[in-house]
């Protein structure tokens, strides 16, 4: 058999190859030539297999028939055999074959070879893909290369001992008493190697981070003065051209130890004291021309923002980062932002310092760029500043990508009502973004602003009028449309009788108004949700509107045959509010009372479940038993109107939201402390006064099932739900319910939601529940929390409503709940 | 997008490890001379937690993917190194030279790079290294 080509020459044949099947052609043919070769066990050319064996893998192409040969190459004495062999083993093997196994004698035979370049050829591939068992077998071996006296193998045994430790991590300890000398290296391989060692141990282990942290014994001295003492050096001394990296010596060793000296100062007072004067060192006398030196002061910076440092060398820090914003080179703004987001919540002052600067990176070209300016500018806005950052804000909103709008939306309306100096101009800035991002506004928005509507009275009409005028132009989008036909509904008259004071008012007759609805209901564009607002809005205005009542009904009756079944079940019931109820329609279409807020706080992602279709729902459909004239009628609205804002807050934050400043917000996000990367989060957030009761201080619930007896509030059709009662020592106006659903069917319950109302006078507010399915034969429960607030100490009462799927099909139900013990509310 | 050299230090089978590269060139070669070198990693490779450190040499793009414990500028200047390393072992490198010596290639980074840790930033103690173990190889 003729001799097989070598590597270059295959590498050659393929390149000519013209289309993807002539290259597979020629790879086919030379993988059959090499399975021949492979099988005469032809040993001088089997390298040379191998090697071209490879190269077809990384094109892509099948390789694993040649596993074995790898490991006959390991095993061969030519170190040309063994280079190839172990470079196969790391490209081609992995944990998963069980060939891997066999290298395991190979690699122990190799690390105590005679030639030095074995034996790192061993502790690379074993530190590339050793597998636990292999580890296992073969730290002893590692351990001793590490106090070996050639800085060569010692490096790499330390390398090799962080990936035993990773994947075997109760060998940690077997490295520990190698380490103690390995700081005292000249050679910066070894120095740089031993850094990441210790690294890792820090950071695995926190029984190791104190023992490096505290005294050690005898002679060898801290660990924190050796790191300065080495990192002092490597400042001090002049030029050395092996390490140099642009001017600067061995940049690579700074940013190590600097990372090392991180995790030994958190959180340690005595560490970082003792970091302060050569972090300030660095800090100052680094060039900043380049990249190198920048990238040894923004690790400086890191470090500095992460330790218990003094005020002054924050100070320094940010702005440090300050100047790294205003550099030319955009990987060192986009480092500048991301560690700026970082140290905003602890260091806010400084940062405002420079919102300048970061306002400009808005308009930056670069897509990274402008989303970090754009999550650090939320962070920055405050009571001061706030109309200035509007300003840029809405501007960005107007020019940025699709991608940013939604996020920036929601940033924009969250800022904008923990900020807004007036409700006009919070009005105004909402109609802004609403026109300029209509369509990206996330859904939960619209209830959001309609409370938010709702509670500013006086602006009512010239609210009502500025959505008038920007949907007569356009309806398309759906939020902004969705806003606007509720507001017309709500204060259609407003806008007929032309009552704005703010703004001139306009001339709209009843008729045009009712054509802008109509034709909402008609387009191509609106989606379903946004129909049943422009419907309902009708309906509404039949109560508002004097001259038009019969267009109205003409109206309403038309869609009594729609396809669409939510608007055919409105359309329906409205039309019985015309015939058989009318005597109810204008208390039941009564304006709506301003929403109390339970919450004011919270990132805009919380989800109101229900919302305003829920609303219209509950407010037209009257309860079968019992309804009497108007009177009743109003006190059914107050009872569902107290009851709209049941705002569920997610227990655990989902996905971050954009706004950083959501994070200060969301208040069980706080609570979640384990893991965040932000050091301690701002405790000086503007907190109202009912929620924090709760949340923050659980041990006030003390005297827990006490003395308040559980109650029965439900049980039908299998479904039981218990009540059981807790109140608040500081705040004897909380009472805090936690419900347990159970189902002793022999089906589950499946979507279960639980939605409660309560008279006007409470306050509640309604957690998120355990899950939505309710195990069959009683073996396992839903439960919720329900916090009530009731200051006046009137009786509880409570309307609940249960919907849920069981046996397939949709069971709902309406209870009321009467047998609260006094204890619950007295 | 043809790969020159590819080096996982985390298992991927080997379709994954295809789809990765594929992937990583889509991102890169999209991306404007004068923006930023840092890029998220696609959802293949490991989430959010790893961005794409890159630099770009006439018709090579050098990527490195990496997670949050590599300091990002501290990687720009690994790759410079690495260029300025292979420039030195190979006299003037350009692309054929990579395209022809993979093996070389791999040799040099392995000096460099050790189970996805940084093992040696010294451009010379790197060389020499390689001389000798060439000699080594060429003795036998």
């Amino acid at each position: 058999m003729p001799a097989p080509i070598r590597l270059r020459e295959l590498i050659r044949t393929i390149r000519t190859a013209r289309t993807q099947a002539e290259e597979r052609e020629m790879i086919q043919k030379e993988c059959a030539a090499i399975r021949s070769s492979f099988r005469e066990e032809d040993n001088t050319y089997r390298c040379r297999n191998v090697a071209k064996l490879l190269y077809m893998h990384m094109l892509g192409y099948p390789a694993h028939f040649g596993q074995l040969e790898c490991l006959k190459l390991i095993a061969s004495q030519k170190f040309t055999d063994k280079r190839i062999g172990y470079l196969g083993a790391m490209l081609l093997l992995d944990e998963r074959q069980d060939v891997h196994l066999l290298m395991t004698n190979c690699i122990k035979n190799d690390l105590n070879h005679s030639t030095q370049y074995v034996q790192g050829l061993a502790l690379c591939t074993l530190g590339c893909m050793g597998s636990s068992e292999m580890c296992r077998d073969l730290a002893g071996e590692v351990e001793k290369l590490l106090k070996t006296s050639n800085s060569y193998l010692r490096k790499k045994a330390a390398l090799c001992a962080v990936h035993v430790i990773r994947k075997v991590p109760e060998l940690m300890e077997m490295f520990l008493p190698a380490t103690k000398n390995l700081l005292n290296e000249k050679n910066h391989g070894v120095l740089h190697t031993s850094v990441v060692l210790l690294t890792e141990m820090c950071e695995r282990s926190p029984d190791m981070l104190a023992h490096f942290r505290k005294v050690r014994q005898l002679s060898s001295s801290q660990l924190v003065p050796q790191l300065v003492r080495i990192l002092k050096n490597l400042i001090m001394s002049g030029y050395s051209p092996e390490h140099d990296v642009s001017g600067i010596s061995d940049p690579f060793l700074q940013v190590r130890i600097l990372r090392l000296l991180r995790i030994l100062g958190r959180n340690d007072d005595d560490s970082s004291e003792a970091m302060n004067d050569i972090l300030a060192q660095v800090a100052t006398n680094t060039e900043t021309s380049k990249n190198v030196g920048n990238a040894i002061l923004y690790e400086t910076v890191l470090t500095i923002m992460d330790i218990k440092s003094e005020s002054g060398l924050r100070v320094l820090a940010i702005n440090i980062l300050g100047r790294f914003l205003l550099n030319n080179d955009k990987n060192i703004r986009y480092v500048a932002l991301t560690s700026l987001l970082k140290t905003v919540q602890t260091d806010h002052n400084a940062v405002q310092r420079h919102r300048s600067t970061i306002v400009d990176c808005l308009k930056d070209l670069d897509v990274s760029i402008k989303r970090r300016a754009m999550e650090l500018s939320f962070a920055l806005v405050n009571g001061n500043n706030v109309r200035g950052m509007m300003k840029e804000l809405l501007y960005f909103l107007d020019s940025c990508e699709p991608e940013f709008k939604a996020d920036c939306a929601s940033g924009i309306f969250l800022a904008a009502e923990k900020y807004a100096p007036s409700k006009r101009w919070h009005i105004d800035t909402i109609m802004r973004v609403l026109t300029t991002a209509g369509s990206y506004v996330r859904d939960d928005a619209v209830p959001n602003l309609i409370q938010l509507i709702t509670n500013s009275v006086e602006m009512h009409a010239y609210t009502v009028q500025r959505l008038y005028k920007a949907i007569l132009g356009d309806y398309s989008q759906q939020p902004l449309v969705q806003v606007a036909s509720w507001c017309i509904g709500e204060y259609g008259d407003l806008l007929v009788s032309g009552q704005c004071e703010e703004e001139e008012p306009i001339q709209v007759t009843e008729d045009e108004v009712l054509d802008i609805l109509e034709s909402i209901l008609i387009s191509n564009m609106s989606a379903s949700v946004t129909r049943g607002y422009a419907l309902t809005a009708i309906m509404k205005l039949s109560t508002r509107f004097t001259c038009t009542v019969n267009r109205i009904k003409k109206v309403v009756s038309i869609y009594g045959s729609s396809i669409d079944v939510e608007l055919q079940q409105r359309a329906v019931e409205y039309n019985a509010l015309f015939k058989k109820y009318d005597h109810m329609r204008p208390a039941l279409l009564e304006r709506m009372p301003v929403m109390e807020k339970v919450t004011t706080n919270g990132p805009a992602e919380i989800v109101q479940t229900n919302g305003e279709t829920e609303t219209a729902v509950l407010e037209t459909k009257p309860p079968p038993s019992g309804l009497q004239p108007a009177n009743q009628a109003n006190d059914l609205l107050d009872l569902l109107g107290g009851s709209d804002i049941t705002p569920v807050i997610p227990t655990a934050p989902t996905s971050k939201p954009a706004s950083a400043g959501g994070e200060l917000l969301d208040l069980l996000g706080d609570l979640n402390l384990t893991g965040s990367p932000v050091p301690a989060p701002a405790p000086q957030i503007a907190q109202p006064p009912f929620l924090l009761d709760g949340l923050t201080s659980p041990p006030l619930f003390n005297d827990i099932a006490a003395g308040i007896p559980s109650i029965t509030a439900y049980n039908k059709n299998g479904l039981k739900i218990d009540f059981t009662f807790e109140r608040s020592n500081t705040n004897p106006s909380v009472t805090v319910i936690t419900i347990q659903a159970s189902n002793s069917t022999e089906l589950d319950m499946t979507d279960f939601v639980f939605q409660a109302a309560v008279p006007k006078t409470f306050q509640l507010q309604l957690l998120s529940p355990s899950s939505s399915v309710i195990p069959a034969f009683n073996s396992g429960t839903i439960t919720q929390v329900i916090k009530v607030l009731n200051p006046q100490k009137q009786q509880l009462r409570m309307r609940i409503k249960l919907t849920y799927n069981h046996k397939g099909s949709a069971m709902q139900d309406l209870a009321e709940v009467n047998n609260f013990p006094p204890q619950s509310w007295q | 997008g043809k790969p020159r050299l590819s080096k996982f230090y985390q298992r991927y089978s080997e379709d994954t490890q295809q789809q990765i590269i594929r992937e990583t060139f889509h991102l890169v070669s999209k991306r404007d001379e004068n923006v930023c070198n840092f890029l998220e990693g696609g959802l293949l490779i490991g989430g959010s937690d790893n961005k794409l450190i890159y630099r770009h040499y006439a018709t090579l793009y050098f990527v490195f993917c990496v997670d949050s414990s590599e300091s990002e500028l501290g990687i720009l200047d690994l790759i410079q190194v690495f260029v300025e390393t292979l420039d030195k072992c190979f006299e003037n490198v350009c692309e054929l030279d990579l395209i022809f010596h993979v093996d070389k290639v791999h040799n040099i980074l392995a000096e460099m790079v050790m189970g996805g840790m940084v093992l040696e930033t010294n451009m010379n103690e790197i060389v020499t290294q390689i001389d000798a173990q060439n000699k080594l190889e060429k003795s036998e």
